[in-house]
């Protein structure tokens, strides 16, 4: 392998912008030792209503988890507070998987053989009719990484398709520069999610080892870039079982939390992914990260930034998935695909190989009804276009 | 007969419901059990799809007051309340222009600019609004046909903490004011009936109780309550005992 470029350092065509954010997420991420907190620091966190850093701190620690119920009944008040029964529902649509990037964990990666496609506009158009006859009016676009073959003009394009189909439209692709996020808020996006994976530069550095995604700081500031870029809403995630979990998590919500106060119009997921294997490797799984973990980390979230939709994906199974969203989670996906072109759409020979594997293959009519089992209430779309 | 007149309309109730964390389907429930006449409704969550869509479990006789939830500015507020217009939900249309996502206050300033627009175009307009009396006046120059303030934070079911503030918008706004937001027991919508507001809106505080139609109907008699005793003029709150039979009474008696 030819040697690993500096991580830390831009590529030319990489905007640069402030890094006070970055420098404080990093900051605490190395002053934080979490065995330091107490039970009593843990129960004053769940008590209080309006919860610090340090309170964040002890909910992800250690000391927290024999108390996992009691953050459950703290939770679930406060989503009932700030979101009601209201559970919102979307899908992701991948309209390609070529990748530039090698990163170890991911199916999508560079040097993995897996079978690549990406869909044209016809295409892109039949699996828009088909995944709108679920009803569903929030739709998610995903990319593999590669500005050469899905550049964002063809990104962009995809968009605008998509918005004749759907209320809302999100984007996770490679970040961009915020002249390009501009160019897709033009196009009608409403969002745009990127996963830092981990929030560990001397980790990331291991891990991402080739490709425009190794530049750490330039990832870590896409959300601010696409705020810059008009965006509406960002949504942040670390890779839950790459790293240590309690850091990872503490570095997302200090992210979102940071980025809210300043810009406090900004709408701010958060989504909860852990490994998941992926095609030519079966062995690849979130460690640590058990569903008690997991769990943990969603309340933490969820008593930390009160008002953040969290999201959690088909990563993971019915069962976890229909009781969080009764303690904290707001949006689930249903009718999930993550290969190329499979929602029914032509070119039915060419599909392209999936990211990851998925744990909950229920489809938008029995994901409504496990919704409404919970007491809960599906929601399409809560955006008003005028 | 006590009348609530809102936009040049009667309303009995003084109860206003908000539907936003409601299940659709209980929504019909809990007009019964509370008598409410008015219920607010987000337009961002008015569904195409006519079998989904929240407008289909409001009761037909009930008014329903557009809301523009989503609106980060007066534009998109004056833009959302147009559209409610259009799709026929009437004249009455609750101004909320909101660009913080944590604490989801008002913003005023863009308020009043849609409250000015939109009164203009013979909208009936009751802006959402952080208690400020100098706003409150600009709201009635601008031609609301109320002034709308938060009792405290939305959701927060802390009941009246502005309540001085909006004891003298009851003294010194003559449009009905209408305690929006905050409100967490039946006994914070009586105390703020019994200060003189025209009426109140509860959403949160019945969402999450246990049980639903038990707490509307407890809201809609606290209202009644609060209102009646407003109009009966409370009793003077004393420190020291009053004797019923007072100890000087003798004075200028005459000698039998």
């Amino acid at each position: 392998m030819r040697d690993r470029t500096d991580h830390m350092r831009y590529l030319p065509s990489q905007e640069v912008i402030s890094h006070e954010i970055m420098d404080r997420i990093l900051g605490e991420r190395s002053n934080t030792d979490f065995t330091k907190f107490s039970s009593d620091d843990v129960l004053r966190a769940i008590g209080k209503e309006n919860r610090n850093i340090d309170d964040f701190k002890a909910l992800l620690s250690p000391a927290a988890a024999p108390f996992l119920e009691e953050m459950a009944q703290a939770s679930k008040a406060i989503k009932e507070r700030y979101f009601g029964k209201n559970i919102y529902l979307f899908t992701p649509l991948y309209i390609a998987n070529h990748c530039d990037n090698h990163c170890v964990y991911c199916g999508f990666n560079v040097h993995n053989s897996i079978k690549r496609a990406q869909l044209d506009e016809d295409a892109i158009i039949k699996e828009l009719e088909n995944i709108a006859k679920s009803g569903l009016q929030e739709l998610l676009i995903l990319t593999g990484e590669s500005q050469s073959k899905t550049p964002v003009s063809y990104i962009g394009r995809a968009c605008e398709l998509a918005k004749k189909y759907f209320n809302v439209v999100g984007v996770e692709i490679y970040p961009l520069n915020s002249d390009e996020y501009a160019f897709l808020h033009k196009c009608r996006v409403d969002y745009v999610t990127v996963f830092q994976e981990t929030y560990n530069p001397v980790k990331y550095e291991k891990i991402h080892l080739e490709g425009n995604k190794r530049i750490f700081p330039y990832r870590l500031n896409a959300q601010e870039r696409a705020l810059k870029g008009g965006m509406r809403g960002v949504a942040f995630a670390a890779l839950l079982g790459i790293d240590e979990w309690r850091s990872d998590a503490l570095c997302t919500g200090l992210h979102a939390y940071l980025l809210q106060a300043k810009y406090p119009a900004a709408e701010i997921s958060l989504s909860v992914p852990r490994l998941r294997p992926i095609i030519n490797n079966a062995k690849i799984n979130p460690k640590d990260v058990g569903e008690r973990e997991l769990l943990q980390v969603i309340m933490a979230y969820r008593m930390f930034l009160p008002f953040a939709n969290i999201t959690l994906s088909t990563r993971e199974n019915a069962h976890f998935r229909d009781n969080a969203i009764r303690l904290g989670v707001t949006k689930v996906s249903a009718g999930v695909s993550v290969g190329i072109g499979e929602h029914g759409g032509k070119n039915q020979g060419d599909k392209g190989d999936g990211q990851f594997e998925i744990s909950d293959s229920r489809d938008v009519v029995a994901m409504r009804a496990s919704i409404k089992n919970a007491g809960l209430v599906p929601v399409m779309s809560d955006y008003i276009y005028v | 007969m006590d009348k609530f007149i809102l936009g040049g309309v009667e309303f009995e109730s003084r109860f206003i419901m908000g539907s936003g964390k409601f299940d659709p389907e209980l929504i019909s429930a809990c007009v019964d059990e509370a008598k409410t006449q008015i219920v607010t409704l987000a337009l961002r969550r008015v569904n195409k799809d006519k079998n989904e869509s929240i407008i289909e479990f409001i009761p037909k006789n009930v008014t329903l007051l557009p809301n523009t939830s989503g609106a980060r500015n007066a534009d998109e507020a004056v833009r959302i309340a147009r559209l409610s217009r259009e799709l026929g939900c009437g004249d009455f249309v609750k101004i909320e222009v909101i660009k913080d996502s944590k604490y989801l206050f008002p913003d005023n300033y863009e308020t009043i600019k849609a409250t000015q627009i939109l009164a203009k175009e013979g909208f009936k307009v009751l802006p959402y609004m952080y208690p400020d009396l100098n706003v409150a006046r600009e709201l009635a120059q601008a031609g609301a046909a109320a002034v709308m303030p938060l009792a405290a934070p939305i959701g927060s079911n802390k009941g009246l903490i502005n309540r001085e503030i909006i004891q003298i918008l009851v003294d010194e706004i003559k449009l009905p004011i209408i305690v929006d937001a905050g409100l967490g027991r039946p006994s914070d919508a009586c105390l703020a009936m019994e200060m003189g507001c025209a009426a109140v809106m509860v959403n949160t505080a019945i969402a999450t109780s246990k049980d639903i139609r038990l707490m509307a109907m407890a809201f809609g008699e606290a209202v009644k309550a609060g209102r009646n005793a407003y109009l009966a003029g409370l009793g003077r709150v004393s420190a020291k005992a009053d004797a019923s039979s007072p100890l000087t009474g003798f004075l200028g008696e005459t000698n039998a």
